[in-house]
C-alpha cells in the first residue's frame, strides 16, 4: 500500500530537472508567460538568466518565439498555465510547432480542477483533448515528481513537439526519484488486480488507489495502471489489459469528452470492446473551492470511482 | 545602386511576375494579387541585400527571410526558383497534391524555407524567436520578415512587435507590403489600421517608408536602415495589389479568382 502522506509538487521536480538539464546542455532554453513563480521555471531563471525568456502575458507569442528558438538550434521548454498555453495558443501550437514537427516541449501546469480557488476560467479540463487531436503532438501526464523528472529528461533527448501536463496540487510519491526509468510504451502497474483495470494518471492516481483499497474490502480486486502517455497511446497495452480483466474504468481530472477515457475507448471499441465507464468532469466547467470538495461535487472522488467499478462489475 | 544593376533587377521582377501568373493559372488558384505587390521587395532583398548561399541553406550565419504573409507563396517560390533553390520548371507544380510547393509554405516540404507560414501573425512571431536566438548566440545574421498590411490586424503581430523592442532585436527588419486591400475590401473600410507608422513607432521600432515598386528607392532605404543601430526596423512599403498588370491592379475581384485564358494572355503580353 502506498503511503498517502508522502506527496510532493511535481512542478518543483520540473524546475529542478530543468536546472540539471541546463547545466549539461547549453542549448536548453526556457520560456514563460509571467508565471514562472508558479510554474517553477523560476528555478531555471535564477540559475541561467541568459537562457530564460519571460515573454509576458502573451501566450501566442510565447509559442512562436519558442518555435523560432527551436528553428535556430535551441531546445525550448515552455511553461504557463494549461488553459492559456493550450487554449489561447492552440493554433500556434498546431500550425507552427506541430506542422513543422519542432522539438519544443510544452510543460503546462495548474491543469485540472486542482487549481482550486481561481475558478473556472483558469481550470483547464480540455487540454488533453486539445493537444491529442493535433498530429505529431506527444501527450504525457506524469504521475509524480520522479516520473516528471524522467519525462523532462526524455523530452530534452527526443524530437518532436510534446505536451506535458502538471497540476498545482501535490501528487502522491509513487516512484523513487532518480531510480525510475520512463518508458513511453509501457504503463506501470501500481496495484495488481484481476477483476477490473483502472486506467488513470497524474492527480487521479491518489483517488484511484484510495478506491482500490476500498474495493478490496468489498472483495473486488482492482488493477491500477498509470497510463502516463496518452499520445502515442500503447494500443497493445490497453488491449492486453482488457483481455486480462474484461472490465475497464478510466479516471481523469479532465472532461470525459476527448481525454484519457476517450482515448482508451477509441482503442477498445475498435479492437477489444469491453464494459467501460469513464470518471471525469461531465462536460461542465469547474469553479472555486477546495480541491477535495471540487472532486466530490464534480464526480472525481474515490467514492465515485468505487461506484463506477461496482456498476461495471454488474455488467458481466 | 548602379543604373545597370537596377535595370537587371527590374528585368528579374518582370520575370517573377510572369512566373507568378503562369504558376497560379496552372494551379487554378493561388494569391497572385498579393504576390504581385511584393515582387520588387523580394527582388531587392534576394538579389542585393540578403547574405545567403543557395548551396548552403543551413549555414548558421545566413540572413533569414520569413514570409509572414504566407499567402504570397507564389512570389516566394518564384524568387527561390530564380535564385537557384530549385528548377524554375517546378513552379508549375504549385498546389498540386504531393508538391513541394504547397499553397502556403510548409517547412519540411521545401529546403530553403525558414518556417511554415500562412496563418497570419505567426511568421513575425517566429521571426522574433529566430532573431532572439541570433542575439543570444551573438551571431551576425539579420532576420527579414515580410508582412501584409491586413495582417497587422492580428493581435499576435503586436505581441511580436512589443517583444522585439523589449529584447532590443536590432537584427530584425519587418517589411510591410502596404497594398491597402484585403479580401473583403480596402483595409481602411474593413478594419482601419489608423496611422501604421505611428503604431510601429509607439511599439519601439524605427520606421522607414519606401516605394515598394521602386528598386532604387528600396535600395536606398536599405542603406538608411543600416544607420539605425539600436532598434528593430519596420519598413512600410507602399504597394499596389496586382502590380504590373494594369487591368487587375487594385481590383478586389481578382484576389484569388483565377484569370481566364484570355486574361492571362493579355496580362503576359503586357509584361513583355
Amino acid at each position: 500500500m502506498y503511503d498517502f502522506s508522502k506527496c510532493s509538487h511535481s512542478r518543483n521536480a520540473f524546475g529542478d530537472a530543468l536546472c540539471e538539464l541546463g547545466k549539461k546542455n547549453r542549448d536548453i532554453v526556457v520560456l514563460d508567460s509571467d508565471l514562472s513563480g508558479s510554474t517553477k521555471t523560476i528555478k531555471f531563471r535564477n540559475a541561467f538568466p541568459d537562457r530564460f525568456f519571460d515573454i509576458g502575458i502573451a501566450e501566442q507569442n510565447l509559442i512562436n518565439i519558442a518555435a523560432g528558438l527551436s528553428l535556430s538550434g535551441k531546445i525550448p521548454f515552455v511553461s504557463t498555465f494549461a488553459i492559456f498555453g493550450c487554449g489561447r495558443a492552440w493554433e500556434q501550437i498546431r500550425n507552427t510547432l506541430a506542422l513543422d514537427n519542432l522539438s519544443v516541449n510544452l510543460v503546462m501546469t495548474h491543469a485540472g480542477l486542482s487549481l482550486g480557488g481561481d475558478g473556472a476560467t483558469h481550470q483547464s479540463l480540455e487540454d488533453i483533448a486539445l493537444m491529442r487531436v493535433i498530429p505529431n503532438m506527444q501527450v504525457i501526464v506524469p504521475a509524480d515528481s520522479a516520473e516528471t523528472k524522467e519525462v523532462i529528461r526524455y523530452a530534452a533527448e527526443t524530437t518532436g513537439p510534446k505536451y506535458i501536463r502538471l497540476s498545482r496540487r501535490r501528487t502522491l510519491d509513487i516512484f523513487e526519484i532518480n531510480n525510475y526509468k520512463y518508458d513511453p510504451h509501457s504503463y506501470p502497474v501500481l496495484e495488481e488486480g484481476s477483476d477490473i483495470s483502472i486506467f488513470t494518471n497524474g492527480c487521479m492516481i491518489r483517488e484511484s488507489l484510495k478506491a482500490c483499497y476500498d474495493l478490496k474490502k468489498l472483495q473486488i480486486s482492482a488493477k491500477i495502471i498509470n497510463l502516463h502517455t496518452i499520445k502515442p497511446i500503447s494500443i497493445k497495452s490497453i488491449i492486453d489489459e482488457a483481455k486480462k480483466t474484461g472490465r475497464v474504468v478510466t479516471v481523469e481530472e479532465h472532461s470525459i469528452i476527448g481525454g484519457l477515457g476517450s482515448a482508451v475507448a477509441e482503442v477498445l471499441c475498435q479492437h477489444k470492446p469491453v464494459p467501460l465507464r469513464m470518471i471525469g468532469v461531465k462536460d461542465r466547467f469547474g469553479g472555486s473551492g477546495q480541491v477535495d470538495e471540487l472532486y466530490t461535487k464534480l464526480g472525481l472522488s474515490s467514492r465515485h470511482i468505487v461506484k463506477a467499478v461496482k456498476e461495471v462489475m454488474k455488467k458481466r | 545602386m548602379r543604373p545597370d544593376k537596377i535595370d537587371k533587377l527590374n528585368q528579374i521582377a518582370k520575370k517573377l511576375r510572369k512566373d507568378i501568373l503562369l504558376m497560379t493559372a496552372e494551379a487554378g488558384g493561388g494569391h497572385y494579387m498579393s504576390s504581385l505587390s511584393c515582387v520588387e521587395i523580394l527582388v531587392s532583398l534576394f538579389f542585393s541585400e540578403l547574405h545567403f548561399d543557395v548551396n548552403n541553406p543551413t549555414d548558421p550565419d545566413r540572413d533569414r527571410f520569413v514570409l509572414s504573409k504566407g499567402h504570397a507563396a507564389p512570389a516566394l517560390y518564384a524568387i527561390m526558383a530564380e535564385s537557384g533553390y530549385f528548377p524554375v520548371e517546378e513552379l508549375k507544380t504549385l498546389r498540386k497534391y504531393g508538391s513541394r510547393l504547397q499553397g502556403h509554405p510548409v517547412l519540411h516540404r521545401l529546403p530553403g524555407l525558414e518556417t511554415s507560414s500562412g496563418s497570419l501573425g505567426q511568421g513575425i512571431s517566429t521571426a522574433v524567436g529566430i532573431a532572439l536566438a541570433g542575439k543570444t548566440d551573438q551571431r551576425k545574421y539579420r532576420v527579414f520578415v515580410l508582412l501584409g498590411d491586413g495582417e497587422c490586424q492580428e493581435g499576435l503581430v503586436w505581441e511580436a512587435a512589443m517583444a522585439a523592442a523589449h529584447f532590443k532585436l536590432n537584427n530584425l527588419i519587418a517589411l510591410i507590403d502596404k497594398n491597402n486591400l484585403q479580401i473583403s475590401g480596402p483595409t481602411d473600410k474593413i478594419m482601419s489600421l489608423g496611422d501604421l507608422k505611428a503604431k510601429w513607432e509607439a511599439f519601439g521600432w524605427a520606421v522607414l517608408r519606401a516605394d515598394g515598386h521602386d528598386i532604387r528607392n528600396l535600395s536606398s532605404v536599405y542603406k538608411e536602415m543600416k544607420k539605425i543601430k539600436n532598434q528593430p526596423i519596420a519598413i512600410i512599403a507602399d504597394t499596389v495589389k496586382g502590380c504590373g498588370v494594369s487591368f487587375i491592379e487594385h481590383n478586389l475581384n481578382y484576389h484569388t479568382a483565377p484569370l481566364t485564358d484570355k486574361e492571362l494572355n493579355n496580362a503576359l503580353n503586357r509584361l513583355k
